[in-house]
């Protein structure tokens, strides 16, 4: 190929040490909460307290992946906020269409399943 | 170029109405890429939420789950449904597979990450080294899925019987169902068989699509475009596509497979 005649010259950096050190700490954290996760789904009875511990876990997962595996903590207040803010509203949609739905079984006019 | 300096505001005559200035401090590329994402998440969240209000209007299953049988009268508990592994026939592994794959995509985000890194630093040989280990995850967690997807699809040695309403005799009889499809599902109400498919699908679809995208990177890594443009950005744009595909994940893995 022609474009091999006049390749730039590129500086390559060292690897930055502390930032690299700090990634595998987040994924060792994210692989923590996986395995905690795992101890709770085997010795806690299914309940909402259970479904609510694992909400959470699962809401710092993904603080931990936007924060810093896209980085989104380190960028400007202004987009962190525009993309956290909409999900925010999207986790109380959750709640209120599962409380819906739990207060639609109640009323039971339909025959699931048979 | 990936980081404006806001320095350009300062004192300088030029003002922010002249250009040169990104908004919200990011390329134009990277914030379309977020704004995608944002969307993307909408679909996803549509997607779950209707699954968990279809899912708190069927009846939960009460017993221990010991005692824990299929019936499409109640939705079942993840433990007894995913529980089989390769090559281990007739054995409970309860989620055991379904970890794996977790850790699989959990780990080729980690070495997406280190990617992004390398290009930071312009380091070529060390982006590919990571974005070929990004693609063998994501290959790997979609055959994980193939197979799961299969075993789901063919069912379990005993089936479970469905009481169907026959419209020729008027009479309600007992019909032995085996493995789940949109129009039977021996695990649970026939809902249950719907959003998994949907669900695991989509991401499935999402995943293969950030394969091909990173495969794409690698490739003009090797030929040196980065190195010519003398900026490794769309490592950094398609790294944020990859991870979402894994946070994507780690909600399905809640609400599927934990709750």
């Amino acid at each position: 190929m022609a474009h091999h005649s006049h390749e730039p010259e590129v500086t390559v950096l060292p690897p930055d040490r502390e930032k690299i050190k700090k990634l595998w700490t987040v994924a060792g954290i994210l692989g923590v909460i996986t395995a905690v996760e795992f101890i709770i789904a085997f010795t806690m009875p299914h309940g909402v307290l259970k479904t609510s511990i694992f909400v959470l876990m699962t809401i710092v997962k993904a603080a931990y992946i936007v924060g810093e595996f896209m980085h989104l903590r380190h960028e400007v207040k202004v987009l962190m906020w525009s993309i956290v803010l909409p999900m925010v509203f999207i986790i109380w949609m959750l709640v209120a269409f599962v409380y819906e739905g739990m207060k639609f079984s109640e009323v039971n006019f339909l025959n699931f399943g048979s | 170029m990936s980081s404006p300096s806001s320095a350009a505001h300062g004192t300088s005559a030029v003002s922010v109405w002249d250009g040169g200035s990104s908004p919200l401090g990011v390329s134009y590329g990277k914030l379309m890429m977020w704004i995608f994402l944002l969307s993307d998440a909408f679909t996803f969240s549509g997607l779950l939420i209707t699954y968990g209000m279809v899912r708190s209007m069927h009846p939960a299953y009460t017993g221990s789950p010991e005692a824990f049988q299929f019936s499409t009268q109640y939705w079942p508990i993840p433990e007894k449904v995913y529980e089989a592994i390769p090559f281990f026939h007739g054995l409970e592994a309860p989620l055991v597979f379904v970890g794996l794959m977790t850790f699989i995509l959990i780990m080729s985000s980690v070495t997406m990450v280190l990617a992004v890194e390398a290009g930071h630093r312009m380091d070529r040989i060390a982006v590919q080294k990571w974005m070929l280990w990004t693609i063998l995850g994501g290959l790997t967690f979609l055959t994980c899925q193939a197979w799961e997807w299969t075993h789901f699809i063919v069912g379990t040695d005993t089936p479970t019987m469905k009481t169907v309403f026959d419209t020729v005799t008027g009479l309600s009889k007992q019909v032995p169902i085996t493995g789940a499809n949109l129009h039977v599902n021996q695990y649970g109400p026939q809902d249950f068989a719907d959003f998994f498919f949907f669900i695991t699908g989509f991401h499935g679809f999402h995943v293969f699509s950030g394969v091909c995208l990173n495969f794409l990177i690698y490739f003009r890594t090797v030929t040196g475009t980065y190195n010519r443009r003398g900026s490794y950005e769309m490592v950094e744009k398609v790294g944020l596509y990859w991870h979402f595909v894994d946070l994507v994940w780690v909600f399905v893995f809640t609400f599927f497979y934990l709750v």
